[in-house]
């Protein structure tokens, strides 16, 4: 093994734990607080990295098109919140699930009514395409590394707020007792807004710093959904070191799973056969890791509350 | 309002039972395999109404069911063609997806509420990068079938001897469930889906209760698959997919939780509202949406909530 | 009296910093009726919960009948003859209060896995289901709602399903919560009826009921048992006027 690739392998692992992280953030917080199963996030990473890119197209700046993105996504996730989600609080989660489902349905053809079928482009900015030479022998993208780098930023942010605010106080309670929560009134209830809406800021961030890696185009919101949810359960519902500590479990499991179990797997099968396997079984790592983890904790990592 | 009920449910069993004749009469031979879809995603829907509506689980990952039971079918037609008479392989794919069900159940059942709809749901997604690989079933690519599995000297190839099959299954299912769910059985499942802890309290080890329920569903399931990848004469690894255990979960939700014809109901509204919409407009998945939204707000207890019989 | 039915040998229960249950010592005599008194938070419901299996004890032994069931779950000292009723109303909300009962029959007479046969044409479980409905005061009832009940009729349910499990032991936890005077007293005359048939272990803080029925008390504060006899002995015994009997005066 090669020490300049594992090294790679474990920034690209913090990288995409960390972006997992902007999502899970909101996701837990919403799950923990309002109990609710909201399948729709993902499309708010959607629909997050669709505005930055159409802006990124029609301004030509990259930070802009960040800032104005983030903006929009926080008013349609606010205004779905209020027209939509409220009315799914007090109800069981399989109306949620039937709700969000809709919601799904009407964000993925909405938008590609408006953009049409073909994917998207978000290229890296001009002035962080390059790379950086980190140790002897070892280049690694400029960009991705701006993504750590705010991925830790904004994780940092967040901890400050949460632990240390009044809001996050609010916040914290909400998620560890619902009923004190509730029992706070209808201040609460714009309390909710607020969170949602700072969650769908946070899916529009990692929409807009993971469009230029991977493809924006209608169905990344229900890869990524996924992967979220199995952070959020292995992490522990509504705990926000469960997500932190979660997310990055999950990137660094899903990165040297996809990096390393194909090399793997050549040493010990014919190459046809572990070409074929190794993917999957790369993509398997984080569903097992879960399992796993639900087997002998089943309240995941960090049961909020306790 | 018992007597309408009585109606509908002879009107709706004439008409699924001359389905076929009127199709042909009317020269629109194309909807008897329709029909059969229709068919087949009642009886997946209602195998997963068992789980969600009667016993309060709710499983995220009951593709696994539906695609390992289309794997039954395409494996064994190539690996042991001489057991693919429809009296081998359709007994075969419930007896496979129901042991899958002991082992997915025995596991998953130690958590609850949203730890369990993960659990259920990363098995299924297991099953469906596992399906993936395998190159020599076809990976991401499938398998075609040859033919549907024999049955006796009947012409399995006719759509509407298939049909009637399919109808002859969903009939005894559903009569299955029926007494299931007013026997010793069903009224402990009922009970635990009430207050699981009283249940303990009195005396019901509920773990071997959710676990048998949990195997029938599956087993059940596995029966849908393996008659799904009969009906298209293709079975792929998306038939484990995580959006086809949504889409079952919708049609429940959608027809009646809990009610026999809950399943049923769901999956032909839904697969007949995906039809007519789709005539309408290209962009139909909006008006769905929104009339899925309005089913959560102003019929939360599906179809068959207008049908509801007195609560009991 | 005889030999002790049921027996805890220094049961230990924490959670996090608090130890709800400090090394208690209890013992209920066979036919006996048992109450168990204490202020608010002293640890009852968490001891009825380790007596009846639903929560596991950190350290110590439960004995039914010189049996050690501390590692058993709920369902299976239901099976011995463990019978519950809860401070919180706990019955089958859509279950009528006639099926609340069957079900509660059905798990000890016969094996429940069965898938074909109606359970509504079992009249030899719906007969005495009617039965104990008719001993609880609930007959007129049988066809309603459970959730419909008032709440001193949801009381009285809850003693029928511990009845319908032909229990040796009931433990009867707060059966009057929450009661009027009138529904209180019903309640009152009902125990009375099952006292001597049944072991009972009561918890309740209305204290002339407890007077009432009770054959012997033990009285627990802060999660230790302070004194256990008879009703006279724990009128008259310092440590508990002190620690709870002044406490209600003065309320």
């Amino acid at each position: 093994m090669n020490w300049i690739f594992f090294f790679e392998q474990c920034l690209n692992g913090l990288q995409f734990g960390l972006m997992l992280f902007l999502l899970v953030a909101g996701l837990t917080l919403i799950f923990g607080i309002m109990d609710l199963i909201n399948l729709a996030h993902g499309s708010l990473y959607m629909i997050g990295a669709y505005l930055v890119a159409t802006f990124a197209q029609a301004s030509g700046s990259f930070m802009l098109a960040v800032a104005l993105g983030l903006v929009a996504t926080a008013i349609i996730g606010m205004a779905v919140e209020v027209l939509v989600l409220r009315g799914l609080y007090k109800r069981d989660h399989l109306s949620q699930v039937l709700a969000t489902f809709a919601l799904i349905l009407i964000a993925n053809e909405t938008t590609r009514a408006i953009w049409g079928v073909q994917p998207l482009s978000l290229s890296v900015p001009a002035a962080l395409s390059g790379s950086v030479e980190l140790l002897p022998g070892l280049h690694y993208s400029t960009f991705r590394l701006v993504i750590i780098a705010v991925g830790l930023a904004v994780a940092a942010l967040l901890y400050f707020v949460v632990v240390r605010t009044r809001v996050g106080m609010l916040v914290r309670a909400g998620a560890s007792n619902r009923q004190m929560a509730t029992a706070m009134g209808t201040n609460i209830k714009w309390l909710f807004t607020a969170v949602f809406g700072a969650g769908a800021m946070l899916c529009a961030l990692a929409g807009a710093m993971l469009g230029p890696l991977l493809a924006v185009q209608v169905g990344m919101g229900e890869n990524i959904l996924i992967l979220a949810f199995v952070t959020v359960v292995i992490g522990g519902i509504g705990s926000m070191r469960g997500a932190f500590i979660g997310a990055l479990l999950v990137g660094v499991v899903d990165t040297f799973g996809r990096a390393f179990i194909p090399t793997l797997l050549r040493t010990a099968l014919p190459p046809s056969l572990a070409d074929a396997a190794g993917p999957s079984l790369a993509a398997i790592t984080t569903y097992l890791l879960m399992v796993v983890v639900l087997f002998w904790k089943p309240q995941g990592l960090f049961p909020a509350g306790s | 309002m018992r007597l309408l009920r009585y109606a509908v449910l002879a009107a709706v069993c004439l008409l699924a039972l001359a389905f076929p004749q009127l199709a042909t009469w009317a020269d629109q031979e194309f909807y008897i395999s329709v029909a059969s879809r229709v068919l087949i995603w009642g009886l997946f829907a209602t195998s997963l109404n068992l789980l969600v509506g009667m016993g309060g689980m709710v499983s995220m990952g009951h593709a696994a069911f539906f695609g390992i039971g289309a794997y039954v079918v395409g494996i064994t037609a190539v690996e042991a063609p001489q057991w693919s008479g429809a009296l081998l392989v359709l007994p075969l794919a419930v007896l496979v997806t129901g042991a899958l069900a002991l082992v997915i159940g025995a596991i998953s059942l130690r958590t609850r509420g949203v730890y369990f709809i993960m659990i259920t749901l990363a098995f299924a997604q297991m099953l469906f990068y596992v399906f993936i690989s395998l190159k020599g079933y076809g990976g991401d690519d499938g398998m075609q079938l040859l033919a549907r599995s024999p049955l006796g000297s009947l012409k399995m190839a006719d759509d509407t001897v298939f049909y009637y099959l399919v109808l002859a299954l969903l009939a005894l299912c559903l009569l299955g469930l029926a007494r299931l769910r007013d026997s010793r059985f069903g009224r402990v499942l009922a009970g635990i889906k009430d207050n699981e802890a009283r249940m303990e309290s009195l005396g019901y080890a509920t773990f071997r209760f959710k676990l048998t329920a949990f195997v029938i569903a599956g087993g059940m399931g596995g029966l849908a698959g393996a008659l799904m990848a009969n009906q298209n004469g293709y079975l792929s690894p998306n038939m484990l997919y995580w959006d086809q255990s949504g889409t079952a979960l919708v049609m429940v939700i959608l027809g009646g939780l809990g009610s026999l014809w809950g399943g049923l109901a769901g999956a032909a509204a839904f697969l007949l509202l995906e039809e007519v919409l789709a005539a309408f407009t290209p962009h139909w998945q909006i008006i769905l949406g929104l009339v899925l939204l309005g089913v959560v707000f102003f019929a939360p207890r599906g179809l068959a909530g207008l049908f509801a019989r007195k609560p009991r | 009296m005889s030999a002790p039915l049921l027996e805890t040998h220094a049961l230990c229960k924490r959670f996090g910093g608090l130890l709800a249950t400090d090394s208690v010592s209890l013992s209920v005599r066979r036919g006996e009726c048992h109450a168990l008194i204490g202020p608010n938070g002293a640890g009852k419901t968490t001891l009825i919960g380790q007596l009846s299996g639903s929560l596991r004890p950190d350290a110590g032994v439960v004995r039914f009948d010189g049996r050690d069931v501390t590692c058993l779950g709920a369902h299976q000292r239901a099976m011995l003859g463990f019978a519950r009723s809860f401070q919180i109303t706990s019955i089958l909300n859509d279950f009528s209060v006639l099926d609340n009962v069957g079900v509660a029959l059905q798990a000890v007479s016969g094996s429940s896995f069965a898938f074909w046969r109606p359970v509504a044409a079992e009249t030899a479980l719906s007969t005495e289901a009617t039965a104990i409905l008719d001993k609880v005061g609930l007959a007129g009832l049988a066809s309603r709602r459970a959730r419909d009940l008032s709440h001193g009729e949801h009381r009285q349910l809850e003693i029928a399903l511990a009845l319908a499990t032909r229990p040796q032991l009931m433990l009867l936890d707060e059966p009057m919560a929450g009661m009027g005077p009138d529904e209180s007293e019903r309640m009152v005359r009902l125990i009375t009826e099952l006292k001597g048939r049944y072991t009972i272990l009561l918890v309740e803080h209305d204290m002339d009921a407890v007077f009432r029925l009770a054959d012997r008390i033990s009285v627990l504060v802060a999660g230790r048992v302070i004194a256990t006899g008879t009703v006279d002995e724990i009128r008259a015994n310092d440590a508990v006027k002190c620690a709870y009997l002044g406490e209600e005066e003065v309320d």
